[in-house]
C-alpha cells in the first residue's frame, strides 16, 4: 500500500522508531498496511465529500430529480391547461413564474420539464454506454484489424460535429423526443468506444491482468472482471459530464423542433416560443433557461469533482 | 516528417470512407419510400417514378452508394429539392458568413481564455484562480442559445444598443456588420474560451513548475519575463492546436447562434433544409462540416510537429 493520507489517524503508530529490531519492525509494517487500507470506493466518497462544489451539485441533481418524479404533486398547474384570460400574464401570486403565450403556468412547465431533459440525459447516456464500452473494450483488447477498423469509424464519427450529426439524424429519424434520446445516444457512442480502448490499452499491460491470462481466464472473462473493474472510475466521470452535454444537447434540438413535441413541456422548445416574446415576457425566457444552466452546472460540478477524487495520483 | 505526414494522409482515406458511409445512409433512415417524401404533395406516380430514376432508387443500395460518391468526388453533393440549386453553390455562398462569425469567435475564445488560464495558473488558489475557474464553468454549462436569447433581452430589448437579429456582410458596411455579428460571436466564443482557459491553466502549471522555468528564475530573471517568455510560449503551442480541435463545437454552435439571430450562415441553411425535408441539403452540409473537420485536424496535427522540436524525426 501507498503512504496514507497525511491526516488519516494510521499515520500515528508508523513513526516508531525500528528499535525493537527487524522482526517488530515487520509487524509493525503489517499492522499499518492493515489500517490503512481503505476500500478506494470509501476513499473516493471521502474525498468527494470534501468537494463543496460537487456536493451542491449533488443536492441539485437530487432536487430535481425528485422535482421530476413528483411534478403531478407539486405542479400548482396542469402544464398543458390553457387559458386565454391568463395569456403572457407576470409573475404574479397565481402564478409565481408568470404564464405563457397561450396562458399556461410556466412553473407548471418548468417543473414537467425536468422529465425530458433528466430522462434525456439519462437514456442517452446509457445508449452510448450500452454500445460504446462493449465496442471498445473489443476494440482495446483484442486489437488488430478489428481495432483498427473499430477506430476507423470511431473517428469517421467523431469528424462531424456533434450537435451537427444528432440534427442530422433527428432529423432523418423524424422529430420526437425518443428519436432526440437516439440520436445523442448514437452521437456519444464514440467518446465512449475511444475511451474504453485508450482505458483497456493501459490496463492489459499491467501485472494483474497478465496474472489473470496466466492462470487461464479465458479472453472476455479477463475483459469483464479483470479489466473492466478497473476503468470504471473513468467511465463514470465521463458518464456524468457526457449527462450534462446530452442535457444541452436535448434542449437544443427540442429549442430548434427536433426533439419533445409541443404541447409536451420541455425546457428547450419553452425557450423557441419563449424567444418571440422577449418584449412582452421575458419570464418565459429566464426561468427555462435557468433550469437548464443549474442541471448541466450540477452535473458538470459533479464530474469534475468525481474526477478529482477519483484521480489514483491526487491523495 | 515526410513519413509522419504520408501516415497521417493515408490514415485518412479510411476515415474518410466511412465518413462517406455514415452520411451516404443517413437517407436509409427515413421512414417509408424516399420518392414518396421527396415527391412530397406532388403524387402523380409518373412524377415519382422519375424522381426513382433521377436517384437510382431503383437500384441496390450499394450501386446507388457508387454513383452518389462519384458524384461527390466531382464536386457534385447533388441539388436542393426546394430551389434547385446545386448544394454545392449553396454551401459555398453561406459559407463567407459563418467563417466571419467563426473567426470572431476564435478571437474573443483566445483572449479571454488564454488570458483567463495564465492569471489562474501564476495566481494559483488565489481569488483570481477561482474566478477564472466560476468563469470556466459557467461558460461550460451555459446552453449558448439560452445565452443568446438573454444577450438580445438585455442589450437589444432593454438597452436598445444593439439589433436583436439579422446580418450585414462586412463588405457592405463593416460597422453595421460588426454590430450585428458582436452578439453570437460572444455567444460562440464563450463556451470555447472556457474550454480553452481550463487547458492552458493545466498547461501554464505545468510549465511553471519545470526545470527551465526554475532556471530562468534561479538567473534572477524578472517574474514578468518568466512568465511571459519561457513559461508561456512553451505552454501555448498544445494549448492552440488544440483550439483547432474546437472547431466543431464551433460550427455545432453556429447552427443554434445563427438561427437565434437570424444570421443567413451555414447554420441556418443545415436548419432550414431539416425543416424543408431537403435531405441532399442536409447531407451536403454535413459533408463538408466533416472534410473540413478532418483537414483542420490534419493541419493541427502537422502544426503540432513543427513548433515542437523534440516530435520532428
Amino acid at each position: 500500500m501507498q503512504a496514507s493520507h497525511p491526516l488519516s489517524p494510521a499515520q500515528a503508530g508508523v513513526q516508531k522508531p525500528g528499535l525493537l529490531g527487524p522482526r517488530f519492525r515487520g509487524d509493525e509494517r503489517e499492522r499499518r498496511a492493515d489500517e490503512t487500507i481503505e476500500s478506494p470506493m470509501r476513499r473516493a466518497l471521502r474525498r468527494l465529500k470534501r468537494r463543496k462544489g460537487a456536493v451542491a451539485g449533488l443536492i441539485v441533481i437530487a432536487l430535481f430529480v425528485l422535482v421530476a418524479v413528483f411534478a403531478p404533486l407539486i405542479a400548482p398547474y396542469d402544464p398543458a391547461a390553457q387559458s386565454w384570460t391568463a395569456v403572457r400574464k407576470a409573475p404574479s401570486a397565481a402564478h409565481w413564474l408568470g404564464t405563457d403565450d397561450v396562458g399556461r403556468d410556466v412553473l407548471a412547465r418548468v417543473i414537467f420539464g425536468a422529465r425530458a431533459s433528466l430522462l434525456a440525459g439519462v437514456i442517452s447516456v446509457a445508449i452510448a454506454v450500452s454500445i460504446g464500452v462493449p465496442l471498445g473494450l473489443i476494440s482495446g483488447y483484442l486489437g488488430g484489424w478489428v481495432d483498427a477498423l473499430l477506430s476507423r469509424i470511431t473517428d469517421a464519427m467523431l469528424a462531424v460535429p456533434f450537435l451537427i450529426l444528432a440534427i442530422a439524424l433527428a432529423a432523418f429519424l423524424g422529430p420526437s423526443l425518443g428519436n432526440a434520446m437516439i440520436a445523442i445516444g448514437v452521437t456519444t457512442t464514440p467518446i465512449f468506444v475511444r475511451l474504453t480502448r485508450g482505458q483497456v490499452m493501459a490496463v492489459k499491460v499491467e501485472d494483474y491482468v497478465e496474472a489473470a491470462r496466466a492462470i487461464g481466464n479465458p479472453r472476455w472473462r479477463i475483459a469483464l472482471f479483470h479489466i473492466l473493474p478497473n476503468i470504471l472510475p473513468a467511465l463514470l466521470v465521463q458518464g456524468t459530464l457526457s449527462i450534462a452535454a446530452a442535457i444541452i444537447a436535448e434542449a437544443a434540438l427540442s429549442f430548434l423542433g427536433l426533439g419533445q413535441q409541443p404541447p409536451a413541456p420541455s425546457w428547450g422548445s419553452m425557450l423557441n416560443s419563449a424567444q418571440r416574446f422577449l418584449t412582452t415576457a421575458s419570464w418565459m425566457a429566464i426561468w427555462p433557461g435557468l433550469a437548464i444552466f443549474l442541471t448541466v452546472l450540477s452535473f458538470n460540478l459533479v464530474g469534475d469533482g468525481l474526477r478529482d477524487a477519483l484521480d489514483p495520483k491526487e491523495r | 516528417m515526410l513519413t509522419f505526414l504520408a501516415k497521417r494522409i493515408l490514415q485518412l482515406i479510411p476515415t474518410l470512407f466511412f465518413v462517406s458511409v455514415l452520411i451516404f445512409s443517413l437517407q436509409q433512415l427515413l421512414p417509408g419510400d424516399p420518392a414518396l417524401i421527396m415527391a412530397g404533395e406532388d403524387r402523380d406516380p409518373a412524377v415519382i417514378e422519375q424522381i426513382r430514376k433521377q436517384y437510382r432508387l431503383d437500384q441496390p443500395i450499394p450501386v446507388q452508394y457508387v454513383f452518389w460518391v462519384k458524384g461527390v468526388l466531382s464536386g457534385d453533393l447533388g441539388e436542393s429539392m426546394r430551389n434547385k440549386q446545386k448544394v454545392l453553390d449553396l454551401v459555398l455562398q453561406k459559407l463567407p458568413v459563418t467563417m466571419q462569425l467563426a473567426s470572431m469567435a476564435i478571437i474573443i475564445a483566445l483572449s479571454i481564455g488564454i488570458t483567463a488560464g495564465v492569471i489562474s495558473a501564476v495566481y494559483k488558489d488565489t481569488p483570481w484562480d477561482y474566478a477564472a475557474n466560476v468563469f470556466a464553468l459557467w461558460g461550460l454549462s451555459t446552453p449558448n442559445f439560452w445565452l443568446g436569447i438573454m444577450l438580445i433581452f438585455l442589450f437589444s430589448v432593454q438597452l436598445g444598443w444593439l439589433p436583436p437579429s439579422g446580418y450585414v456582410p462586412l463588405t457592405e458596411d463593416w460597422r453595421q456588420s460588426l454590430a450585428t455579428t458582436i452578439m453570437p460571436a460572444f455567444v460562440l466564443g464563450n463556451a470555447i474560451a472556457a474550454v480553452l482557459m481550463r487547458h492552458t491553466r493545466s498547461a501554464m502549471l505545468q510549465a511553471l513548475n519545470s526545470d527551465y522555468v526554475r532556471t530562468a528564475r534561479a538567473k534572477g530573471l524578472l517574474e514578468r519575463s518568466v512568465i511571459l517568455k519561457h513559461a508561456m510560449r512553451n505552454a501555448l503551442t498544445p494549448v492552440i492546436t488544440l483550439g483547432a480541435l474546437e472547431f466543431g463545437t464551433l460550427l455545432s454552435g453556429a447552427v443554434l447562434t445563427e438561427q437565434i439571430f437570424t444570421i443567413p450562415g451555414f447554420g441556418k441553411l443545415i436548419i432550414d433544409a431539416v425543416f424543408n425535408r431537403d435531405y441532399a441539403v442536409v447531407q451536403g452540409v454535413v459533408l463538408v462540416t466533416a472534410t473540413t473537420y478532418i483537414t483542420l485536424n490534419l493541419l493541427a496535427d502537422v502544426l503540432y510537429v513543427l513548433v515542437n522540436p523534440r516530435l520532428r524525426a
